[in-house]
């Protein structure tokens, strides 16, 4: 079987720092958006007609806030892949190393 | 946490080591690693020493070993290194381990050579079996041609043949038709494989020549020619048999050369691994060898009483540890009189010895860095512990930042162990690991402020619910749908009720986050801040400096020096201090508009011109009248108070001068192998060793007490404290500025890459905010963390440095070295080689 081993043991690492730090991060940014917090009120692309032209105020800047936090939860499930390929290569390298000396 | 508040009381100590047991005695001292040796010899030479011969036979066996380190490196042998290290041998094993290398050097570079003899051998043997096959060619070629020219095998030609490099053909045909004129024939083709010349080691083409020619003269030019251009001849085969009979040879030749060499290469490979089990314990051994003779070379050589004496700083606490190693070096040793040691007084300036653990040690290295203070001065190092992770958290101030860093140092302090058997010999990665420590005070500390500034990637958190209500403006009636419509920007009045209901409760109020005027707002609040926390971090330098004056018995500096500059210090930028907490509590959202500027009051207290301004309490003028007066009377009690009380003392007060102060030159007499009945009658009490006053000095006549260099040097002073105090104030305002520019720094990050990830809503979209959040990642590290970090570190050090230090902290000492086995160099493994 051909090798899966890819990158060497600091990027791997790196992976991992950065898979478990996206994690958490999106997701916690994730529940704010689903929260409507105020304080990201930048972050949701909302346009002036769903300020100005909303039926029923402000619904439609909810339904943003849903949408980016449901983007949120999915580039947070994306991290959780990359984290555990990274965890993969981490293991193949520790084993490669062992079998080399 | 052991806090140690001043340095360690030292004292001079002689040794009186037997001449049978002086190695073993050093030897225990080295492994303790408790006293600093002084030298004894300094005029004499490092080849006039007593020991040299024996420092020669060390440096002889690092040379093998480094030899051998070296050959087992290239080998790719690994050295294993044991957790406990070796005692020094005594000096009946020394030959031994110097027989051992000696033999292991021998039969190493013997292998060495058979081998480099098989190699050349091998090397023939392939150019031979190249020019057979190759010539076989030309002849076959040839012997088809029949076209133009003398053939190539008419009867009567001869024929030399060999190799050439092939940068030298051309030059070579050349010189060939210019001797022999036409009379040879030169064919030539390059060789496949390139093959390593030996000598130089390169690997180069060669070129396989066929010379055929008529005569013998032609062929001795012809040799004469091959012999200048280095080439490798071989004898040419008569025919076609005789050719494939020498190929045959050749190539069973050659698989037995390979055969030898492989068993040469096992063979020397063993005798590497036998030699890699037992390098470490040699090479320890060997350092602490030669590292016992270097300090027996110190060491003065007492003829009458067959011993050796040796002079050594000691701290007076460890005086117990020092008998036990010399009676445990004594018993190890022949002698039959132990070793013992006699303390002696001095007036020399001790070192300085602050003992500080793994967790302390980051902090004393950076106070250390500035300058080691003098002997039993007190230490700042204690305090910065605290203040400096603390200053730097000020400037630093953002909670998501913090805990990485905090992440980041726990990590390494959980990791500890095995990163210090590593030993990486990254010096970046090493620095960071020594200030581990640090690093995570640092993250701890910046989560706290980073709490306060309510600052978390850029963003605000709102935890306990924030003291502002916009709904109150429209209940109030104050605002209504038109005025939104119609306005860009709209400000909240907390004087409307309803809209402002108290202070958040820890930190700032996470409405400013979505403020216009946050910056100024923020900028007001931290500029003051940093005028608060640098007026009290240097009030409390000035304070520390007390303990100095009492602990060298200059009560009269007290009085004199620290009294003037507190109140100057106080009287000015505390009453400042005081001014801004008054605005701060005595104006409310109501009368807001009518709180003055406090620093055109400041600069109207020193103008003395105040009448058109209103004040801010009742009887402002006359307090800060009173204030300037009394600071302005301080500035001449701080100049001429200590020259003059000195000058009075000196003509008719006590007559002698109790302690040398800064400033002016003394002269240290050395006090050296005192006789044994000073030795009794000087065992001490404390106050004569830290005079540095023995009763030898005290006959001689004090020294010349200088007026004009006392009142030039405190002039100096006095200018420096009182000009320092305004710029040192507002060098505090740095913390300002470096918390503005990391807040600001973070938010752009998040505005300009963050804020693109979140700005894509199509269904495929989604996917680019998870590159866009590892871009976000690695530029958060990079120059938030790290270059935001080491420029924080930089700003905080620096005032702790110069405006807090310079209050108080002289540090023009010398730095306590005990010999110590493990804090020696190792020559190898600066090399890499272990």
């Amino acid at each position: 079987m051909p090798s899966l081993l890819f990158c060497g043991p600091k990027m791997a690492a790196c992976g991992m720092v950065i898979s478990i730090w996206g994690v958490i991060m999106l997701g916690m940014l994730g529940i704010f958006f689903s929260t409507n917090s105020a304080v990201l009120i930048e972050d949701v692309p909302f346009t002036e007609e769903d300020i100005w032209e909303d039926k029923q105020p402000p619904q439609r800047i909810y339904a943003l806030y849903r949408q980016v936090g449901i983007n949120c939860f999915i580039a947070a499930a994306i991290y959780v892949a990359v984290g555990a390929i990274s965890l993969c290569q981490v293991r193949l390298n520790k084993r490669q190393e062992y079998m080399v000396t | 946490i052991k806090m140690v508040f001043r340095s360690e009381e030292m004292c001079l100590a002689q040794l009186f080591l037997q001449s049978g047991s002086e190695y073993d005695c050093i030897s225990e001292l080295g492994e303790l690693g408790l006293v600093e040796f002084r030298d004894l010899n300094p005029s004499v030479s490092s080849f006039q020493r007593r020991f040299v011969s024996e420092i020669k036979r060390c440096e002889e066996m690092e040379r093998i070993l480094g030899f051998l380190l070296r050959e087992i490196q290239k080998a790719k042998i690994a050295v294993p290194q044991e957790d406990e290290s070796p005692l020094a041998p005594p000096p009946r094993q020394v030959l031994e381990i110097m027989e051992q290398l000696q033999r292991l050097e021998m039969e190493l570079s013997e292998v060495a050579k058979n081998k480099d003899k098989l190699q050349r051998n091998l090397l023939e043997l392939t150019e031979y079996t190249h020019m057979l096959k190759i010539t076989r060619t030309f002849i076959h070629s040839r012997s088809r041609k029949t076209r133009r020219g003398p053939n190539l095998i008419s009867p009567g030609c001869s024929f030399i043949s060999g190799l050439i490099q092939r940068v030298k053909v051309e030059a070579f045909e050349r010189m060939l038709w210019r001797v022999c004129k036409g009379y040879t024939i030169l064919s030539y083709t390059e060789v496949d494989e390139s093959l390593a010349d030996l000598d130089t080691g390169e690997i180069s083409k060669s070129v396989v020549f066929l010379i055929s020619f008529w005569g013998d003269q032609i062929g001795h030019k012809v040799q004469k020619i091959c012999d200048c251009y280095h080439c490798h001849l071989y004898p040419h085969p008569e025919n076609d048999e005789e050719r494939a009979d020498v190929l045959d040879s050749l190539r069973t030749r050659i698989q037995d050369l390979n055969n030898v060499l492989h068993r040469t290469d096992d063979y020397l490979r063993q005798v590497l691994q036998k030699a890699a089990e037992s390098a470490y314990t040699w090479v320890v051994q060997v350092k602490k060898m030669k590292a016992i003779y270097h300090i027996l070379n110190l060491c003065s050589f007492d003829v009458t009483n067959k011993c050796l004496i040796a002079e050594v700083w000691c701290p007076v606490s460890d005086l117990a540890n020092l008998r036990g190693a010399l009676e445990k070096g004594s018993r190890k040793g022949d002698a039959t009189v132990p070793s013992f040691v006699n303390r002696i007084p001095s007036s020399d300036t001790p070192p300085t010895l602050l003992r500080s653990n793994k967790f302390t040690t980051g902090f004393q290295s950076i106070v250390e860095a500035y300058g080691v203070g003098d002997y039993r001065e007190v230490s700042p190092a204690p305090y910065t512990i605290i203040t400096f992770p603390f200053l730097f958290a000020v400037m630093f101030g953002d909670l998501g930042h913090g805990v990485i860093m905090s992440l980041f140092a726990l990590w390494m302090v959980l990791t500890e162990k095995n990163q210090k058997k590593k030993r990486s010999s990254n010096e970046i990665w090493m620095t960071f690991f020594h200030g581990r420590y640090i690093i995570l005070m640092m993250g701890l500390f910046s989560i706290y402020t980073g709490l306060i500034y309510n600052d978390c990637f850029s963003k605000s958190l709102n935890i306990f619910g924030s003291g502002w209500s916009v709904k109150a403006m429209f209940t109030n009636q104050q605002w209504t749908n038109k005025t939104v419509q119609t306005n860009a920007l709209l400000t909240l009045d907390p004087n409307v009720s309803g809209v402002f209901s108290g202070p958040y409760p820890f930190g700032i109020d996470p409405i400013w986050n979505l403020a216009v005027n946050r910056l100024s707002f923020l900028n007001s609040y931290k500029m003051k801040m940093s005028v608060i926390v640098g007026v009290i971090h240097m009030s409390f330098g000035v304070v520390l400096s007390v303990f100095n004056h009492l602990h060298f018995r200059q009560k009269f500096s007290v009085y004199l020096l620290f009294l003037p500059e507190l109140l100057f210090l106080i009287c000015l930028f505390g009453y400042l201090v005081f001014m801004i907490l008054y605005k701060w509590l005595a104006f409310s959202a109501r009368n807001s508009s009518q709180a003055p500027s406090i620093l055109i009051h400041f600069i109207n207290m020193f103008v003395m011109q105040g009448k058109d301004v209103t004040p801010l309490y009742p009887g402002q003028t006359g307090l800060q009248v009173f204030l300037l007066l009394i600071a302005v009377m301080c500035v001449p009690v701080l100049l001429l108070g200590k020259p003059l009380y000195l000058y009075w003392q000196q003509r008719g007060g006590k007559g002698l001068r109790r302690r040398r102060f800064p400033g002016s030159p003394q002269g240290y007499e050395r006090v050296r192998r005192v006789s044994e009945d000073d030795g009794s009658i000087t065992s001490i009490h404390e106050e004569d060793e830290e005079e540095g006053f023995d009763e030898v000095t005290s006959r001689e006549a004090p020294k010349q007490f200088d007026f004009a260099d006392v009142l030039l040097h405190q002039a100096i002073h006095t200018i420096e404290f009182c000009l320092g105090c305004i710029s040192n104030t507002a060098s505090y305002l740095r913390l300002w500025a470096l918390s503005l520019a990391h807040a600001q720094l973070s938010e752009v990050l998040w505005a300009m890459v963050m804020r693109l990830g979140f700005k894509v809503t199509t269904k495929v979209g989604v996917v680019f905010l998870v590159p866009v959040f590892g871009l976000f990642a690695m530029l958060t590290v990079s120059i938030l963390l790290v270059m935001e970090g080491l420029s924080a570190f930089l700003h905080a050090l620096r005032l702790h440095w110069v405006e807090f230090q310079n209050k108080f902290y002289h540090g023009t000492g010398v730095k306590f070295l005990p010999f110590d086995f493990s804090q020696l160099p190792s020559v190898f493994e600066q090399d890499g080689l272990l």
